[in-house]
Formats: structure tokens, sequence, C-alpha cells
């Protein structure tokens, strides 16, 4: 048995229950089975229901058809540990980076109850991540001196400090320029090979899904179903050099072409 | 002259052109003092009473801060109430908007008949003039929480109270503090009017006997009065908002945006 299994999921958005008229559908009879560990993107245009699959695993929405399990366990609410991070920060505005980094301890157990016993402890741990993704130094200035990929890296750390067993990114980089988040790759990389959680990676961004990730799935357009699974077998570390290999584009390619391919369905 | 020293002196400056405006206005027209008094007159007046405007001033001052007290403490409430909950907002919103419209000085002779002639009315006044804006704002700053933050406290198992007192107290200290800012001064508006109508104690029980006397230059040195404890409550709210919400004004986004009542 995989670690979280999607069986034949459905979800419909919206509308009353009878009125079928007003009713989306998001996502339809998806499939997946994700190991412990895995790097796993999803790739597919906009609005093909990709975050929505991340809210399923993660309990935020129940599926209207069908099973999403964890651990062998079926998700009913929201996992009480798992790491979001999306494409805007939201890092709290009055609060300082190492402070907003160690928000989840205040929140999840066991870290919640030991707060206070703690802090010493809890602030080495937030200062080791913030040097982990390169903002050692960072931790007293306050979220709107840092650059929009210097809140980013904040905001990694702050989805990774509880150490969740499940990390789910819904378009983290979407927003930065080029060179931060090809920068951001390697932090993002760097931190699953120590951390070795399963991250799951929504993106539209093909190249960041195949330089991240271990196994590619192609969304189509909504309602969104799993058109093409492809399994990256590029050896890491994943440099930026490996971006411009044959065997890389090729890949990248490949996806393309089945996002192309299932648009026109 | 630098630029802040020059924003400094800007209320004084404008304060004096106002008194100067006021003075040659009568001077213009031949105001008779019972009409309009002038400026010096006031000031006057200020010095001959100030005694018993002292007195009724600090009266005012105890009744408004009562009112706005309770204002800020079930506005606060209200609003979180309201703000956190769809369901609330679409339901209770335009109750209060509704309440909100009510004159307020329509509902003083209620209170007198409810609690009698006396400073409870105006206890009264002052706070259904001041809770608006309080909820206004608080409810404002709850509803506006961006939904990704509370998919973030969700998926960590945050409790609704984790959510409101690490998210949204915090983020709607600078509506709260922009709004104690108009509530305190509505506080004295709604407590010098129920005075007015139906008090035997305060600024505005002394503006109505002066007024009945033909006393004109004391009406306005007690409308002075009002104005002055107005604006330092006001400059005291403004630097604690100062204090408190730095981030919200340093960080460039101007979140801080009022809602009048």
């Amino acid at each position: 048995m995989s670690f979280i299994e999607l069986t034949d999921v459905d979800l419909v958005y919206g509308g009353a229950a009878r009125d079928k008229s007003t009713q989306t559908l998001a996502v339809s009879s998806v499939t997946l089975a994700i190991e412990h560990g895995e790097f796993l993107a999803i790739v597919g245009p906009s609005g093909c229901g990709k975050s929505t699959l991340l809210k399923l695993i993660s309990g935020l929405v129940r599926p209207s058809r069908g099973k999403v399990a964890v651990d062998g366990k079926e998700v009913t609410h929201p996992l009480k540990t798992v790491g979001m991070a999306f494409q805007n920060a939201t890092l709290l505005p009055w609060r300082n980076i190492r402070d907003n980094v160690m928000l989840p301890l205040e929140i999840v157990e066991p870290y919640r109850s030991r707060q206070k016993t703690d802090r010493e402890k809890n602030r080495e741990r937030a200062e080791m991540l913030l040097e982990k993704v390169g903002l050692s130094g960072f931790g007293d200035r306050m979220a709107w001196e840092l650059s929009g990929g210097m809140q980013q890296r904040a905001q990694l750390c702050r989805a990774l400090i509880h150490e969740p067993s499940i990390l789910l990114l819904d378009e983290p980089f979407a927003a930065l320029d080029t060179f931060t988040r090809e920068d951001l790759w390697e932090v993002l990389q760097e931190l699953w090979s120590f951390r070795k959680c399963t991250v799951i990676l929504v993106t539209h961004e093909l190249r960041e899904a195949v330089y991240l990730a271990r196994t590619v799935h192609v969304m189509s357009p909504r309602p969104g179903r799993i058109l093409k699974t492809s399994i990256i077998d590029i050896p890491r570390p994943r440099t930026l050099e490996s971006t411009f290999e044959p065997g890389f584009v090729d890949l990248v390619h490949d996806l393309r072409h089945h996002i192309a391919l299932g648009k026109r369905h | 002259m630098t630029e802040n020293s020059q924003q400094k002196l800007a209320p004084w400056v404008a304060t004096l052109a106002l008194v100067v405006a006021w003075w040659l206005v009568i001077r213009l027209f031949d105001i008779k003092s019972f009409i309009l008094p002038t400026p010096w007159e006031t000031l006057q007046a200020i010095y001959q009473f100030r005694y018993p405007l002292f007195v009724h001033g600090m009266a005012t001052l105890a009744t408004t801060l009562i009112g706005f007290v309770a204002a800020v403490v079930f506005g606060m409430a209200l609003g979180i109430l309201v703000g956190s909950s769809r369901l609330l907002y679409s339901g209770i919103y335009p109750l209060l908007v509704g309440f909100n419209s009510v004159p307020k000085a329509a509902l003083v002779p209620v209170f007198v008949v409810w609690f009698g002639a006396g400073t409870i009315p105006a206890v009264c006044t002052a706070f259904m003039l001041s809770f608006f804006p309080v909820v206004a704002n608080v409810a404002t700053a709850f509803a506006t929480i961006e939904p990704e933050l509370l998919e973030v406290m969700r998926s960590l198992g945050a409790t609704r109270w984790d959510m409101t007192r690490k998210i949204g107290i915090p983020r709607s200290m600078p509506f709260f503090f922009a709004s104690l800012k108009i509530a305190v001064t509505l506080a004295f508006v709604g407590s010098v009017i129920a005075e007015i109508v139906a008090g035997n104690n305060g600024i505005g029980s002394v503006m109505l006997v002066a007024s009945s006397n033909f006393n004109v230059p004391l009406v306005f040195a007690a409308l002075v009065v009002v104005g002055v404890m107005g604006v330092g409550m006001y400059l005291i709210f403004d630097f604690f908002e100062r204090r408190m919400t730095a981030w919200s004004v340093r960080g460039g986004d101007a979140m801080a945006q009022t809602i009048g009542g």
C-alpha cells in the first residue's frame, strides 16, 4: 500500500447538490499512488484542478466521489501535519522572519505544549532552516523588508519547521523572476534531499517539474484527469546545467506535447 | 524649515487661520456677540467659567469614556464574531447598518424613559454612536484575511481560537486603532447630545443652561472645551496606533483604512 492513495476521485464545486447546471466538475476520476519520500509534480494548463488535488490530499476539501487515504487512513478532515506553501508568501507582516517560521510550532503537537521549555531549541531549528535556504542573519528582519524570492525561502522554512511528512507546494515560484526561481529550485532540491519528506509540487512550469520531481503527472483541462505520467530518472543532484542536456529537453518537450494533446480533446 | 517641522506646525497655523477668519467675519458683518461671540470673548468666557467648565468637562469626559470603553469591548467582540463567519456577516451586518442610520439624538428620550435623566442616557448614547466604527473595522479585518493563510493554519490543525489569536487579532489591530480614533470623537458627540437633551450634569447641560440665558460666549466656550477634549483623546489613540501597529504603516501597504460611523 502506498503512502498517499487517491482512488477514482471526483470533485464537484459549487451549486446546490441537486442542481447539476451550476456545478463544476473540477477533478474527474483521478487515481494516484504516491510513495513515501517521493517528489511528485503535477503539471497542466491553468484551471485544470491541480490546486484542488492538493486540497484533497491535505483534507481541506472532501472528494465528491472516490477515496483519499494517507498512511492507510481515509482523510476525513484536515491532516494536521502538512506543510504548505503558495504563490503568495503569506507571511505575517507583524512578525519577524524567525517568528514567522516558528508559527507551526505554536500550533502543531507535540511542539505546541513544549513551546515554553523548548524556546531556545526551536529558535535554533528556525535559524538552521533559514541558513539552509540562504537566509542566515535575516531572522530579525520583518517580512516586508525582504524581496519576493527571500519571502518564498522563508515560506519554505515555515512549511518545513514542524517536520511534516507531506509538503504541498502550490506554484510557489510562479511570481518570481527566472533567476530567482532557478535559485529556489536548487534550494528546494537541497531541502528535500535532507528532509526526505513527500513533496507534491503543482506547477505550470515544465522545466521546474522535470528539474525537481521524480514523477510528473500531466493533467488535462477541466475536468482534470491524469493524462500521462513520466518518470524522470535524471541523476541527482540535478544542476542548472542538466536543464540544457538533450535528455532533459526531450522530457520537457514530451510533457508539452501531452499538454497540447489534452487541450485539443 | 524642514518638511517635518512644517508638518508639526501646520495644525497650529490652520487653527490660527480659523480663529482669524472667525474674527474677520464678525468684524466685516458687524455680528452681535449674542449671535456669535468673538474668539476673545470666548476665551474670556472660558476663563470666567473655568471652574464649572472643568467640573462639567470632567463629568462629560467620564461619561464619554465609560460609553467608549463599553463600545470598544462590545465592538471588538461583535466584530470578531461577524468577521469570522460569512453567515453572521450577511445576517447581522445589514442590521448594524440600520442601527447606525438611526439618528442617535432621537434615542435619548427613549433612554431617559428607561433609565431616567442623568448620566446613564449619556453613556448609552455615547456607546450607541461609537460602537459601529469598531465593529465595522474589526469585521473587515477578519473578513479579508488571505484564504491561503487560513489554509496553512487549518492544515496545521489550528483551532478557530488559534486562528483568531494568531492571525485575526494581530491583523485587525491597524483597523482597530484607526476605528478607535473615530469612535472616541463620536463618543463625545453622543454624550454631549444626551446631556443637552436630558442632562443635569456635563458640558452639554452647561450649554443648555447658557443658551437659555443667552450667554452665547459660554456656549462657545463649552464647544471649545469639547473640541479640545476630542482632539486630546484622538492624539492619545493616534500615539498608541503608531506604537502598536508600526508594521502596517512601514510595510508600505496602507492597510489601515478606516470606515467612518
